[in-house]
């Protein structure tokens, strides 16, 4: 046996004296705070840089009435409509195939090669750069299938967008539910399909809705899938349908930043559209997360 | 109808039962008599927890099992293609080693199954809800608090609301997987009495570590060791006189 004495000499050889580790815990937790100082820093800054733009250009006129004198002036209106009509449109595309996607990888499908690949290849499309799918949507929802320019193509084409995301997340969420769970169901006579349905699902929609808000937010501020398929540069009349094109925030910006007559003129519009998308996908994110507490009380635990 | 004290209402008839490439259970045949507590002992990995979930198909719900040989249920065969296994699994119902409400109310534990099974009213559910609870011996205890959820019962509450969940399926067996390794002394008895209540209107089907359970509550006792099946007797006669060796050796702590 080594006695106390000759492990503390072994200690100080090889540097592991007491005072040498706090010092070294103080450097790591010092880079962990650091590391934490700087991300919020970086996000704080950016808000901050955004609200003290684009707040002079926050007025009741900016949310409730079009561009006006070359989109110069006036407000945004068109733009926040066709934005909300696009994020809804593609959650519910993408929310219930991707849930449906995910009870039949994880629930139904024989976990094998093939179904490996599928997730493999489902992760790598999550990865995919927007414009690809943008691409997709012109060449198929709007050229193939003749939606146009439309509400309906740029929501398919976003809802296809965000579906990774949300299989993904329902995926996780679907294998967080406790296996005795099901065994309880169908011990019971209880089929397959209503053991999902009514055990498995309502205790993973908490965990699915988490994922979507992300999705959610990817989905109101792309900019490069709705310019080939849903965008208009200006209209100023309102959609009638989900045929007719809209305005939407992320393309709006992008046209006043680059594409505008009087660029520099606009920056606090720019600005100022630039804070409405932040809170429009904040206050989307918030109805999602209240639905998310609203079932989660339903849980009796 | 009356019902001879020896009917078979389970009948395993040379079952082999594989794991991919390993074989679980090696021939074994078996007839489970109705009304009556039947104890599964053996040490771990024995065998009679898969015996146990081969009879109502739940072996069914992992991969690359497969099972050779017949299982009859009142005559007929619940491997035989043309069976759903739901149908089989209304008729032989399950209680698990853990206790396993559903995150849900206690009354909604009950009417859960009932209510996607049959069509019933609202009272008919009321009903049997209170039948299922009083037939658990849990009405008592939880009359007051039907809108509570589950979660908030204790273990061995909990146990007895999971006797009660499946009792409200009115199956004619009832399988129990250790139901009472994860409770106190005092659950335990409770849910022993109430295993021999059931008796009455109940086949019971029952795994067990412990053998002084086996001893009390079963009628018939079959001893398992690596898959194969070595005796099979009356409790009493499995206890005091076992025709087989390996049984003593068991059953009076010389290996296992």
């Amino acid at each position: 046996m080594i006695d106390r004495k000759e492990m503390n000499a072994i200690d100080k050889k090889q540097n592991k004296s007491l005072p040498w580790r706090y010092r070294r815990q103080k450097i790591f937790f010092g880079a962990v705070k650091l590391s934490a100082l700087i991300i919020v820093l970086a996000l704080g800054g950016l808000v901050f840089y955004v609200v003290s733009n684009g707040l002079g250009a926050i007025s009741w006129e900016f949310i409730t009435r079009p561009p006006t004198d070359a989109m110069t002036k006036g407000g945004i209106m068109p733009a926040i409509l066709g934005t909300l009509y696009l994020t809804i449109g593609a959650v519910a595309v993408g929310l219930p195939l991707g849930i449906i996607s995910a009870v039949f990888l994880t629930e139904y499908a024989r976990q094998g090669k093939v179904i490996r690949l599928i997730k493999v290849g489902i992760n790598c499309l999550a990865g995919v750069p927007s414009v690809v799918f943008g691409l997709f949507g012109l060449g198929f929802f709007v050229v193939f299938l003749e939606f146009g320019s439309s509400i309906l193509a740029g929501s398919l084409t976003l809802g296809f967008l965000i579906m990774p995301t949300i299989i993904g997340a329902a995926e996780e969420a679907l294998k967080a539910v406790p296996q005795t769970f099901r065994e309880a169901s169908l011990a019971l006579g209880v089929s397959k399909w209503q053991t999902i349905f009514r055990i498995v699902l309502p205790n993973a929609l908490p965990g699915i809705l988490t994922g979507s808000i992300l999705g959610i937010g990817r989905a109101a501020g792309e900019t490069a899938p709705i310019m080939f398929t849903a965008a208009a540069f200006f209209t100023a009349k309102l959609p009638g349908s989900i045929f007719d094109e809209v305005m939407a925030l992320p393309y709006h910006i992008y046209v006043l930043a680059t594409a505008g007559t009087h660029i520099e003129e606009t920056r606090p519009l720019q600005f100022g559209t630039v804070l409405v998308l932040i809170a429009l996908v904040l206050g989307i994110d918030l109805i999602a997360i209240i639905i998310r507490g609203y079932v989660r009380k339903q849980k009796r635990w | 109808m009356v019902i001879s004290e020896d009917e078979t209402i389970i009948e395993v008839n040379d079952v082999n039962f594989y794991y991919g490439n390993f074989k679980a259970l090696t021939d074994i045949k078996m007839n489970f008599k109705r009304n009556m507590v039947t104890a599964l002992i053996g040490p771990s990995g024995c065998g009679k927890s898969t015996l146990l979930r081969l009879l109502n198909r739940m072996n069914d719900l992992i991969d690359g099992t497969r099972v050779e040989g017949k299982i009859l249920f009142e005559g007929q065969d619940i491997y035989a293609p043309d069976i759903d296994p739901v149908e089989i699994r209304k008729n032989i119902g399950m209680v698990f080693q853990k206790p396993n409400p559903f995150p849900k109310t206690i009354y909604n534990n009950i009417s859960y199954g009932p209510k996607l099974v049959w069509n019933l009213s609202k009272s008919d559910i009321d009903d049997m809800v209170e039948q299922s609870l009083r037939q658990a011996v849990l009405w008592d205890e939880v009359k007051d608090i039907l809108n509570k959820s589950a979660m908030t019962l204790s273990g061995g509450q909990q146990q007895r609301l999971c006797i009660a969940r499946a009792l409200a399926m009115k199956p004619d067996v009832l399988l129990m997987d250790e139901p009472t390794s994860a409770l106190d002394p005092i659950s335990t008895a409770k849910i022993e009495e109430l295993i021999e209540d059931l008796k009455k209107d109940y086949t019971i089907i029952i795994v067990t570590h412990n053998m002084q359970q086996a001893a009390r509550i079963s009628d018939e006792t079959a001893f398992f060791y690596i898959g194969k099946l070595i005796e099979y007797n009356k409790t009493e006669k499995i206890f005091t006189k076992p025709d087989v060796r390996q049984t003593e050796d068991y059953i009076t702590g010389r290996f296992g």
